[in-house]
């Protein structure tokens, strides 16, 4: 465990001693849980078409797709006509894209991420890395299924698409996210052990809470 | 190169030189000849900058070839010096008091390959692996195919071809 997770004493400006536990006091360790859909279907049909036009990303990129993010929020591609921006904090985003090959420590910081997203949260695998391990499907340090550690909620093929995948990608999105069928956030609450176990399986060194709340 | 090759020789236990370039060539030296030729390099010859610093392993000769990679700007020529160590714990002074920036090299070195370097600083510290738990990746009697299968789970329903026929078959499709 890193140094600056582990339980220990502290003594604070005014010469006053206290004991912090950072996983217990910074963080809340309890698992996620479902939130079912609050209001009826036709209001919730209503949110929902709000939902679809209101998609922040997240700005981490993980791959060599990442790339190919600078041309769509550039007036090249100009992806914020679609109203889809970019944010630089997971409390503030709600759609992942992992833009490629996640190595297992990338995978940790992306898992982090996700986790502090606020429901509802979608994720986007961009690209043949996410799917099927693409050209680093016999790395040592790379995941070869994205969908075994985050709930996806749509792939984009290609090695790597271009921009305009990426904006038939988001048109698709909103038509998921419109027919409520971007349950994420509830995927992973319901499956969250499962989840746990495959994470831990490729992450060896788990120095993170169980749960980034 | 010739000349500079001739000057060292006077001076130092040298190895063969491989000129691959005019201003780019190969010197082997041994073990403990390594420190003071690259102090004489940086010093006297205007070799001030290390360009790298970088290993290769020779797994059928059992060895580990170190490549110090200097740089003379002034006089635009680089020379790299090579250094054989056998290859069962492998260890290797540190420059970092000749060049600082050795100290991260070296670090790399000890994760991917396995070399030790003792006293170089932070030499132990993860560097970009995180909880490795398998020989060094670079070694070449590192699997990594069979690592990875073993470690990562594959999609069970995906097709591989091999490039070479696929294309054939794009583009050639009546020569069978
Ligand atoms: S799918 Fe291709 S472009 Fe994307 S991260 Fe993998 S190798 Fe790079």
């Amino acid at each position: 465990m890193k140094e600056e997770l582990k339980k220990r004493v502290i003594k604070g400006p005014d010469g006053f001693e206290f004991e912090v536990d950072p996983l217990q006091d910074y963080y809340c360790e309890a698992p996620p849980t479902v939130q079912p859909a609050a209001y009826q279907k036709i209001v919730e049909k209503i949110f929902n078409w709000a939902r679809s036009e209101s998609i922040w990303i997240l700005g981490f990129g993980t791959g060599c797709g990442a790339i190919e993010m600078r041309p769509l929020m550039t007036p090249r591609f100009d992806a914020y006509r679609f109203g889809v921006q970019w944010r630089p904090t997971p409390r503030q985003a709600n759609l992942f894209i992992i833009s490629g090959y996640l190595s297992t420590k990338t995978l940790k910081r992306a898992i982090r991420s996700y986790e502090q997203m606020q429901n509802p949260k979608y994720v986007i695998g961009l690209g043949s890395c996410t799917i099927n391990g693409g050209m680093y499907w016999d790395s040592y340090n790379t995941i070869k299924r994205l969908d075994d550690y985050l709930p996806v909620d749509l792939y984009i093929a290609g090695c790597m698409p271009r921009p305009e995948a990426l904006l038939a990608g988001f048109e698709e999105m909103k038509k998921i996210i419109r027919a409520g069928k971007a349950e994420g956030g509830n995927l992973y609450a319901e499956n969250f052990d499962w989840y746990k176990a495959n994470q831990k399986k490729v992450i060896h060194d788990w120095d993170m809470p169980e749960h980034s709340w | 190169m010739q000349t500079l090759y001739t000057k060292l020789k006077q001076l130092f236990k040298l190895g063969e030189l491989t000129e691959q370039r005019q201003d780019l060539a190969f010197i082997t030296v041994a073990q403990e000849q390594l420190r003071p030729l690259l102090l004489h390099l940086r010093d006297r010859e205007g070799f001030t900058h290390l360009v790298l610093l970088t290993a290769v392993d020779w797994m059928e000769e059992g060895q580990f070839q170190l490549t110090y990679l200097l740089n003379d700007r002034a006089g635009a020529r680089d020379i790299g010096l090579r250094v054989m160590l056998p290859r069962d714990s492998a260890t290797m002074d540190s420059i970092h008091d000749i060049w600082p920036t050795a100290a991260t090299y070296q670090r790399e070195l000890r994760e991917m390959f396995g070399i030790g370097f003792p006293d170089s600083p932070g030499v132990n510290d993860e560097f970009i692996l995180e909880g490795w738990n398998d020989i060094p990746p670079y070694r070449r009697d590192f699997d990594t195919l069979k690592y990875s299968e073993e470690n990562y789970s594959h999609r069970p329903d995906r097709e591989t071809t091999d490039p070479a026929q696929h294309m054939k078959q794009q583009l050639y499709p009546d020569e069978g």
